[in-house]
């Protein structure tokens, strides 16, 4: 199989997922909860009520008839309003999605930083103590649960040292002395276009938590593939010969070794990022992050399933998209995958 | 060899520590300091209580033993680890089998449709099918079942990909061999055995995603103590009552750590026979 027929077969394949995903998302959020029209008409509804919520909702009609109208408005980015505040939903989504994927790429950020380099170190020492202490905070950045996490590092960091803030996204005497414009919706990139240095201190501050929260998991796994994925290729012929050259460990390791690894690390980068897509539903509601997990979270106590299936939808797109970005540079990169 | 000298000292350690779990959590009301408020009786008279005896980790807003709701909370945690990987396995293995041995049409119609779910965030079509089918630990089960059972289909097609060409399932067939009673009878003990192992690793990671669904109100549902439940509710008290969310907390770590360290040693042990 070419290059071209792969990115063929591979867009079709995305095509197919979205399809299957907005079908679940439907029946999850149209065809298993016993009555929508009960929960639109709001708190005690009366018959007439719900019947006319039951008309607006068109669930009379027949269900591939409501499948084919749910679909069409969520490809056109109809979200719908929400049960309970009435707001559209594409509006809060737009405000929302932004501070997800801030968290997201920063959490994923410190996942690469922490566990490649570490999972490397440690091949390059075998059964040394580094390699054991690794190996076990490797395994317990797995086993912890990750809201468990987050409530120990809000609890030591920010209510028992003071060194970081508690929660939110900025600090409320900036969010209401001195606001900062929106541009891009991502706090640290406005923060520099708008040459604001004191928010984009403020800003990274009250990420480092939650995002650190979010990169122990996607830590622990990194650090266990680069570690195995190294120690297999420190095994090579290449690394012997550039050793025999006289090259500093060092220069071997990370000059040499580690581009070889390249493969396994977008491996990672595609696991991590979609970690903390779907982990930002137990963080953010414990780090008041104003995002779409702490969106989703809420509206799951309330039953609000358009806002549940949008935002499903959505994260669920992000991540589709993110798999196919990765999987075409793989196969960029290493021309074998394309091949299988 | 013994199964102790297969999992090595840390393996060793990791089971001993799974099956006290799985002790306490069957033997619950006679091991359980406070039986009666393990499963939920209030105490209001002793509420928030520090660890101290006869308390040894603290008692709750109600008063509860925390030591007796930990306890019994790992019946409904422990259970639906349990539950979701072995849901999950009666609904992928069969779907694998059968995509891998027929092959052609099926496996790419089967295989497709686990690509599917394969590319949903786990947790989120997990929440989702939460709230769709309304809390509950049965639910819960369900729904983290149903983001699940691909990893088992692919597995379990794998296998079968590797045996079907096997000269014994071959002369089985040359001699006349129906195909459900060769995949009962000659496929499916062979390819029980890596896919068991893999179901054991996994009940860690199902329990993490179980007690997340629970923080979340979608477990088991008060005053049925659920671990991740009681996390969430000691999170109004925490860090000054510490007690309250760390008890549950750390038994879900430790449980959880266990299980991760037992696969890992079962692990090496598969590579050390091969």
């Amino acid at each position: 199989m070419g290059l071209g027929r792969y990115l063929l077969r591979r867009l079709a394949l995305s095509a197919l997922v979205v399809l299957g995903v907005t079908f679940l998302v439907f029946v999850a959020a149209q065809v298993v909860p016993s009555d929508p029209a009960a929960l639109y008409a709001g708190p005690r509804p009366t018959a007439a009520q719900i019947e006319k919520a039951r008309a607006e909702l068109h669930l009379d009609a027949p269900l591939p008839e409501r499948f084919a109208s749910f679909a069409v408005a969520m490809a056109s980015g109809d979200f719908g309003v929400s049960y309970k505040s009435r707001r559209p939903i594409a509006q809060d989504l737009r405000a929302y999605l932004p501070a997800t994927l801030e968290l997201a790429a920063v959490s994923t950020l410190l996942a690469l930083i922490i566990g490649i380099p570490a999972g490397a170190m440690s091949a390059a020492r075998r059964g040394s103590w580094f390699d054991r202490a690794g190996g076990f905070g490797a395994i317990a950045a797995v086993a912890m649960p990750t809201f468990f996490l987050a409530m120990l590092l809000q609890a030591i960091f920010a209510q028992s040292l003071g060194l970081l803030p508690l929660s939110g996204r900025l600090s409320r005497e900036i969010a209401i002395s001195a606001p900062l414009e929106t541009v891009t919706g991502f706090t640290l990139i406005d923060a520099v276009l708008a040459g604001r240095f004191d928010v984009l201190r403020d800003a990274a501050a009250h990420l480092i938590l939650p995002a650190l929260t979010l990169a122990a998991y996607p830590a622990g796994i990194a650090m266990r593939l680069t570690r195995s994925a190294m120690i297999e290729i420190l095994g090579r012929r290449h690394i012997l010969a550039v050793r025999a050259l006289g090259l500093s460990p060092a220069r071997i390791l990370f000059g040499h070794a580690l581009p070889n690894a390249i493969c396994p690390a977008l491996t990672i980068l595609g696991l991590s990022f979609a970690y903390a897509l779907t982990g930002a539903v137990l963080v953010e509601i414990i780090f008041a992050w104003p995002g779409l997990g702490r969106y989703v979270s809420e509206a799951v106590l309330s039953k609000d399933f358009p806002v549940i299936a949008a935002a499903t939808f959505v994260v669920t797109l992000c991540y589709v998209a993110m798999n196919l970005v990765l999987d075409l540079v793989q196969a960029l990169l290493d021309p074998r995958v394309a091949l299988q | 060899m013994t199964l102790f000298s297969r999992l090595g000292p840390k393996g060793t350690i990791a089971l001993a520590v799974v099956a006290a779990f799985l002790l306490l959590a069957v033997l619950a009301p006679w091991l359980a300091p406070f039986p009666e408020q393990g499963a939920g009786a209030p105490n209001i008279a002793e509420k928030f209580l520090p660890p101290m005896p006869p308390h040894l980790l603290g008692t709750d807003h109600l008063g509860r033993d925390m030591l007796s709701r930990v306890i019994y909370g790992g019946r409904v945690s422990l259970s639906s680890g349990l539950l979701i990987v072995l849901v999950s396995l009666a609904v992928g293995l069969p779907i694998g089998m059968i995509a891998g041995y027929a092959g052609g049409w099926w496996d790419e119609a089967l295989m497709r449709l686990t690509d599917v779910f394969l590319a949903f965030p786990a947790l989120l079509l997990a929440v989702l099918m939460a709230a769709a089918l309304g809390p509950g630990l049965l639910n819960a089960v369900l729904a983290v079942a149903v983001t699940w059972w691909p990893w088992y289909a692919r597995m379990a097609r794998a296998e079968v990909l590797t045996l079907r060409s096997q000269p014994y399932v071959e002369a089985a067939r040359l001699m006349g061999v129906s195909n459900s009673r060769i995949l009962l009878r000659h496929v499916l003990p062979a390819a029980l055995r890596p896919l068991s192992v893999q179901a054991a690793m996994d009940v860690g990671p199902a329990l993490l995603t179980a007690s997340a669904l629970s923080f979340l109100g979608l477990g088991a549902l008060p005053p049925t103590a659920d671990w991740g439940q009681i996390v969430d509710a000691g999170r109004k008290f925490f860090p000054e009552r510490w007690w309250y969310s760390v008890a549950p907390g750390m038994a879900i770590f430790v449980l959880a750590l266990a299980f991760a360290a037992l696969g890992d040693a079962l692990r090496d042990g598969e590579q050390k026979d091969a």
